[in-house]
C-alpha cells in the first residue's frame, strides 16, 4: 500500500476544501481500501466524511431521500423505503455480503469501480487504470463483462445493484462542490467507456455526493429486483433486473425496466418499457418486451450466454412484480 | 464399553480456545525483532528474467533486503521426497536461476520493517522478462498427453493402462450403452487461513511457526533446502485453520521465509495472500474423462471402460488415482482403465480432500446413473445388480462392504420409492425438483504412527504425536481413544500435536490421521500400563511387589489381581509420587492383513435439487449422507466432518473453478469474491447417518477413516438429481447457470 495522509472533516465546506487540494473522499472504504491494497488506487490523501450529516433517509414531499453516507444495511432495513420503494431495499439487499452492508455507503455504493479482474491486477492492461495500455479482457477471460455499451477500450460492466434500481426509479442526484450545488439524474452519474474508459462518472473535481432523490409514485410498490447468479448470495449479477409495473384495469399503464450485469453502466430498457405499455400483464407479452432488451448486444468470447439470460431475466421480474401489482 | 468415552459425541476439547482466540496459529507467533516479508511474482506464464531493478527499491523506507536470483545464496536443495512430493520430477528451487516456469513463481522477495512497507516495495520492484506462449490447458490442440513414469508398470498404484478381460469388445457387442465424456475445472483448495510461516535462525539451526499438515516433512524439506541436519530444524504448528491438503506439501514460500531470515539475520514473518495461494500452493488438476459402460438388458455390467486425463507441471509428475475405484466398486468381467498426464506451464498440482476418487467417482456415478435411465432401472436396483462377492480387481475378500447398506438405508430415509423416475415430472411451482443418488467409497488405509504417553503421579497423561488438526478435531478423538483405553477421565488427557520433535506421525491427510495415529495411541497407552504393572511388581514398596505381571490386569482405569482378591490402585496410588511412566510406541498393519483383504469405507448420497429451467439456477434442497466408516470415535466431531465434505461438494458441483487466461496461465479468479465457495443460502439442512460397523480386520480400533469419503459422490448425486430435474445431462464441473439455460 502507499503511504497516505487522512484528514478527518466536520463540515461539507472543509471535505470539499480536503477534496479540492486533491484528497479522496473515503465513507465505508470497502472498495478504496480494498484497491489501496493492490495499489489500483494510489491515493496521496484520504478524506474521512463520516462525520458529515448525510446519514438521513426521510420522506419528502413526493421523494424518498437517502444520505450519501447511510449504510446499505440501514437504508435496506428503513420501514419507509421497504413501504414506498420496495425495490431499493430488495437490490440492497442482493448486494455484497451482511458484512460489507453494514459499512458501505449509499454514496460509496453508487462510485464503486468495476469488478473486472484485469482492473485490478497491475500486470495486465486495462485501459480505465492506466489509460492507452489496451484492454486484457476483451481477449481474454470476459464471461462477467458487458454486452451493452462496450467499446474497442472496455467491456466491465457495472457493479452496483443499487445503481439499477435508482436507474429504473428516475432517481437524482444530489452534489455540492466549489462551485456550488447541483442536481441530476443518477443515470448520468455514468459514463460510457467510448475511447475514455479511465473517465467513469460526470462529477466534478472536489464535488460531493450528497444524497440521493428518488421520486415516490403509487406503483413502485410494485418493484422487484431480481439478480441472476450461480452462488445465492455474494456474487456479482451475471444479469440483474428492476422491474416496476403499473397495472390499472388489466393493462400495463407504466413500466419502468433497468438491467444490471450486462451493460457498462446501469443499464435502462426503454424499448422494453414501451412494448408493455398497452398491454396485458401476461408472461406471452412479457417475453415479447423482454426480446427487445438485447437490441444492440455484442457478445464477446465468454458471455454470449447473457444476451440468452437477459431477456429471461426480465421476463421473471416483470412476472414478479406483476405479482404484486 | 458402554460408559466408555470412545464413540461419545463429547464436545471439540480445544473448542473454547478456538472460540476465544487462544489457539495461536502460525501467523501470530510474533518474534522479537521481526521483520516481514513479501514475495513478488512472475508476471509471464513462461520465459526468462532479463533484468531486475531494485536499486530503487533498496532504497525505499523501511526494505532490509531484495532478494532475488541476482543474489540470493546458492541452496544446497538435496534430494528429497516425502511421501506427499511427486516422485517424478524436482521441486521448484526458488532464486536459483533466471527461468519462469509458470505464471505466479516466486522471483524475488521483499523483506521490510513493516507490512506496508514490504508490500508497498513488492509493487514497485520491476522486472524485465523474455516471454514466451506457455501452453496451461490440456485440451490445447499443441497439448501432448504422456505416461506418467510411475504410472507405466500394470501393477503400479496408479497405473497408466490396466485392463480384465476385453473392455472394447465387450462394449462393442452389448446393446445397452453409454459413453460419455466428462470435464471438470481446476479447483483450489482456498481454506479460510492463508499460508503463513514465522522463520527464526540460530546459528546453524532454524525453527519455523508455519502452517503444515505434515510437520515432519516439512523438517525434512527445509533441511533438505539449506543443507543441514533435520535435528536442526524445528517445525511448529499446533493449529491449522483449514487445508484440504494445500498445507501437506511444503511449498516455495516456507523456503523463502528461512532464506529470508538467513539473509537478514533476524525473524521473518510471511503470510501469502489470498491471490498468491492460487500460484503455488497446489491445486486439484482440471481433467476430462471418458466412461463407457455396457450392460445387458436385464442391467448386469459387461464392460467399462474409464479413461483420464489430467495436468501437471513441465518439472513434476502430479498422479493421483482416478481410476482406480472403478476396478473393483461393480461386479464386471471386463473393465479397461487408462490414466495420461499433460504437462502444462503451470505450478503443479497436489492432492486436493478424496485426490483422484472424487474425480474419477463424478464420471462413474454419472456413467451408472445414464445407464440405468438407458435401462429404464432404478439407479440403487442397478447398483444391487452389480454387487460384488470379491474385489474384482485382486480377488480379495472385502474386510466388510456396505455399499448396499448404505444405499438401502438412505433409501428409506430419503423416501426414495416416492421418486418419479421421468426427468421433468416433479414440480415445485417454478422450480423442477430432482432428486439424485450416487455411491462413493474410498480405502481404509493405516500407515505407521509412532506415539508417546507419559503417566504422571498426580493423574494427569500426557499424549503426543507429530500429527496435525485441520479441523476433523484430532486434539479430541486422541484425547477420547487415550481415555478409553487407560480407562480414565478424558479430563485428565492432554494430547499434543503440531511439532516435528514430537513422535513420528504420517502426514495429516488421506484419511488416515485417526486409524494411523488414534491405534498407535491406542498402542501406547497399553504399553504405559504394561510398563506401570512391570513397576509395580520390581518395586519393593508396592503392594503388588513380587507377584507375576500375568495375576495383574487393568480395569477402568486400576490394577488389581485378576481373581479379584485385594485392593485395585488407580494411576495415583500405583505411582505414589514417584517418577512418571514413559513410553512410546509405534502401530502399523501387517502386511499379511493388508494383502489378506480388501478394505475400503463405503457412503450414499442422496439430494433433492430444485432447478428454475428458464434462468438455470440450481439450488439444492436436501441433502443425506450415510456412511459405513467403521467404527465411529465421535459421532459429533464426524459429523462435523461430513457436512463439510457436502459443502466442498456443493462447491465442486456448482461453483468451483479456477479460470485461467490461457495466454499467460494467469488465474483471473484469485479472490474469494470470484472463486465461489457455497454460502450459508447455498447449503440447506444436511442429515449425516453412519451405519454400526464392525471391522476387526482393518485395526485394532475398527476405524476405516472419513475425511475423503464424505466427499466422493456428493456432486455426481448433485449432478444426477439436476439431470432428473430437467433431463439435461451437464457432463462438466462445475454446473453453472450457462451450462443449464435451455434445459
Amino acid at each position: 500500500m502507499m503511504p497516505f495522509t487522512v484528514a478527518q472533516v466536520a463540515s461539507e465546506r472543509e471535505a470539499i476544501t480536503s477534496a479540492g487540494g486533491g484528497g479522496r473522499y473515503i465513507a465505508g472504504g470497502t472498495t478504496l481500501i480494498d484497491l489501496m491494497r493492490e495499489e489500483v488506487e494510489r491515493p496521496s490523501s484520504l478524506v474521512d466524511i463520516n462525520r458529515l450529516s448525510l446519514r438521513h433517509i426521510r420522506l419528502e414531499r413526493n421523494a424518498l431521500v437517502i444520505g450519501a453516507l447511510a449504510r446499505m444495511a440501514e437504508v435496506a432495513a428503513h420501514p419507509e423505503v421497504r413501504r414506498v420503494h420496495p425495490l431499493i431495499a430488495e437490490a440492497l439487499e442482493e448486494g455484497a455480503s451482511p458484512q460489507l452492508r453494514n459499512m458501505a455507503s449509499i454514496g460509496g455504493n453508487l462510485m464503486q469501480r468495476v469488478r473486472c479482474p484485469y482492473f485490478r491486477m497491475l500486470d495486465a492492461a486495462c485501459n480505465k487504470r492506466s489509460p492507452g495500455s489496451g484492454c486484457a479482457a476483451i481477449e481474454g477471460v470476459n464471461g462477467g463483462h458487458a454486452i451493452l455499451g462496450t467499446s474497442e477500450s472496455c467491456a466491465a460492466t457495472h457493479p452496483s445493484d443499487l445503481a439499477v434500481a435508482l436507474v429504473a426509479l428516475d432517481a437524482t442526484m444530489r452534489v455540492r462542490g466549489p462551485q456550488g450545488e447541483r442536481r441530476f439524474p443518477i443515470i448520468d452519474l455514468y459514463r460510457l467507456p467510448e475511447d475514455k474508459p479511465h473517465l467513469e462518472h460526470t462529477l466534478r473535481p472536489a464535488e460531493l455526493i450528497l444524497d440521493v432523490h428518488v421520486p415516490v409514485q403509487p406503483f413502485a410498490v410494485s418493484g422487484r429486483y431480481l439478480k441472476v447468479r450461480d452462488r445465492s448470495s455474494y456474487e456479482f449479477a451475471l444479469v440483474s433486473a428492476a422491474a416496476v409495473l403499473d397495472v390499472r384495469n388489466g393493462v400495463v399503464r407504466a413500466a419502468r425496466v433497468a438491467c444490471g450485469g450486462v451493460g457498462t453502466r446501469p443499464w435502462r430498457m426503454p424499448a422494453v418499457e414501451a412494448a408493455l405499455i398497452g398491454q396485458r400483464p401476461t408472461r406471452a407479452n412479457f417475453e415479447t418486451a423482454a426480446a427487445h432488451a438485447t437490441q444492440g448486444a455484442r457478445a464477446l468470447s465468454g458471455n454470449g450466454y447473457k444476451i440468452a439470460l437477459l431477456p429471461r431475466t426480465i421476463t421473471r421480474a416483470l412476472e414478479m412484480a406483476g405479482e404484486k401489482v | 464399553m458402554s460408559t466408555s468415552v470412545f464413540g461419545q459425541s463429547i464436545p471439540r476439547v480445544d473448542g473454547p480456545l478456538k472460540v476465544s482466540g487462544g489457539a495461536r496459529y502460525a501467523f501470530e507467533f510474533n518474534q522479537s525483532g521481526q521483520l516481514y516479508a513479501v514475495i513478488v511474482n512472475a508476471t509471464i506464464g513462461i520465459g526468462r528474467i532479463v533484468s531486475i531493478e531494485a536499486t530503487g527499491v533498496e532504497q525505499m523506507p523501511g526494505v532490509r533486503a531484495v532478494i532475488s536470483h541476482l543474489n540470493a545464496p546458492k541452496l544446497t536443495y538435496s534430494p528429497h521426497k516425502g511421501v506427499i512430493d511427486p516422485a517424478v520430477g524436482e521441486r521448484l528451487r526458488v532464486f536459483q536461476d533466471e527461468q519462469i516456469r509458470f505464471f505466479g513463481q516466486p522471483v524475488a522477495v521483499i523483506v521490510a520493517d513493516t507490512l506496508d512497507q514490504a508490500e508497498h516495495a513488492a509493487t514497485a520492484l520491476r522486472l524485465r522478462y523474455d516471454a514466451q506462449a506457455p501452453l496451461t490447458e490440456i485440451d490445447d490442440p499443441r497439448a501432448q498427453p504422456i505416461v506418467a513414469q510411475q504410472t507405466a508398470a500394470a501393477n503400479a498404484r496408479v497405473a497408466a493402462d490396466r485392463e480384465r478381460g476385453s473392455a472394447d469388445q465387450a462394449f462393442a457387442d452389448t446393446d445397452v450403452k453409454v459413453d460419455a465424456i466428462f470435464r471438470m475445472a481446476r479447483e483450489n483448495h482456498s481454506p479460510m487461513e492463508p499460508h503463513a510461516t514465522v522463520a527464526s535462525w540460530e546459528g546453524d539451526s532454524l525453527t519455523v511457526w508455519s502452517k503444515s499438515q505434515y510437520v515432519l516433512n516439512e523438517r525434512a524439506e527445509l533441511a533438505a533446502i539449506f543443507g543441514i541436519p533435520p535435528e536442526n530444524v524445528l517445525v511448529i504448528c499446533p493449529f491449522v485453520g483449514g487445508a484440504f491438503g494445500t498445507s501437506l506439501r511444503t511449498w516455495s514460500h516456507v523456503g523463502i521465509a528461512a532464506l529470508a531470515a538467513r539473509v537478514v539475520g533476524r525473524p521473518v514473518k510471511l503470510a501469502l495472500t489470498r491471490k498468491q495461494m492460487f500460484l503455488d500452493t497446489g491445486h486439484r488438476p482440471r481433467t476430462d474423462q471418458r466412461i463407457a459402460i455396457a450392460a445387458t438388458n436385464q442391467g448386469k455390467l459387461t464392460a467399462i471402460i474409464h479413461e483420464a486425463t489430467a495436468e501437471t507441471s513441465r518439472y513434476e509428475e502430479f498422479i493421483e488415482g482416478i481410476t482406480n475405484q472403478t476396478e473393483f466398486l461393480y461386479s464386471c468381467p471386463n473393465v479397461r482403465t487408462r490414466y495420461r498426464l499433460v504437462p502444462t506451464d503451470t505450478s503443479t498440482p497436489t492432492y486436493m480432500r478424496a485426490p483422484g476418487e472424487c474425480t474419477g467417482m463424478h464420471a462413474l456415478e454419472c456413467g451408472l446413473d445414464e445407464l440405468a435411465a438407458a435401462l429404464d432401472l432404478d439407479p440403487i436396483e442397478l447398483r444391487r445388480r452389480n454387487e460384488p462377492t470379491v474385489d474384482e480387481s485382486n480377488g480379495r475378500p472385502f474386510s466388510s462392504r456396505s455399499l448396499l447398506q448404505c444405499l438401502e438405508t438412505g433409501a428409506e430415509r430419503f423416501g426414495w420409492s416416492q421418486r418419479n423416475p421421468r426427468p421433468g415430472s416433479m414440480r415445485d411451482g417454478r422450480w423442477q425438483i430432482g432428486w439424485g443418488v450416487a455411491g462413493s467409497t474410498r480405502g481404509a488405509p493405516q500407515a505407521p504412527a509412532d506415539a508417546s504417553v507419559r503417566l504422571l503421579p498426580d493423574g494427569r497423561v500426557e499424549v503426543a504425536s507429530a500429527t496435525s488438526d485441520m479441523g476433523p478435531g484430532t486434539y479430541t478423538s486422541m484425547a477420547q481413544v487415550a481415555a478409553a483405553t487407560l480407562g480414565v477421565p478424558v479430563e485428565r488427557i492432554k494430547f499434543e500435536l503440531g511439532r516435528s520433535d514430537m513422535p513420528t506421525a504420517p502426514s495429516h491427510g488421506g484419511s488416515w490421521t485417526m486409524a494411523s495415529v488414534g491405534n498407535a495411541v491406542r498402542s501406547a497407552c497399553l504399553a504405559a500400563q504394561d510398563a506401570a504393572v512391570r513397576r509395580a511388581v520390581e518395586d519393593p514398596a508396592s503392594i503388588f511387589h513380587g507377584l507375576t505381571a500375568d495375576v495383574l490386569h487393568w480395569k477402568d482405569g486400576t490394577l488389581g489381581r485378576k481373581n479379584g482378591e485385594g485392593p485395585r490402585l488407580d494411576q495415583v496410588a500405583l505411582l505414589r509420587g514417584g517418577m512418571p511412566i514413559d513410553v512410546r510406541t509405534t502401530a502399523s498393519r501387517s502386511t499379511d492383513i493388508a494383502n489378506r483383504y480388501s478394505m475400503y469405507g463405503y457412503a450414499a448420497f442422496f439430494t433433492e435439487v430444485a432447478v428454475d429451467a428458464d434462468l438455470g439456477i440450481v439450488r439444492i434442497r436436501r441433502m443425506l449422507g450415510v456412511y459405513g466408516i467403521g467404527k465411529v470415535v465421535n459421532p459429533r466431531l464426524a459429523r462435523s466432518q461430513c457436512i463439510g465434505g457436502m459443502v466442498g461438494g456443493i462447491g465442486m458441483a456448482l461453483m468451483e473453478r479456477t479460470v485461467l487466461d490461457q495466454r499467460d496461465g494467469r488465474p483471473v479468479n484469485a479472490h474469494m469474491a470470484d472463486y465461489l465457495v457455497p454460502v450459508n443460502l447455498d447449503v440447506p439442512t444436511l442429515e449425516t447417518q453412519f451405519l454400526d460397523e464392525q471391522d476387526d480386520a482393518v485395526n485394532p480400533l475398527g476405524i476405516k477413516g472419513i475425511g475423503e469419503l464424505c466427499i466422493i459422490g456428493v456432486a455426481p448425486a448433485i449432478a444426477n438429481a439436476v439431470y432428473h430435474a430437467t433431463g439435461k445431462r451437464v457432463r462438466e464441473l462445475p454446473i453453472r447457470i450457462e451450462n443449464l439455460l435451455g434445459a
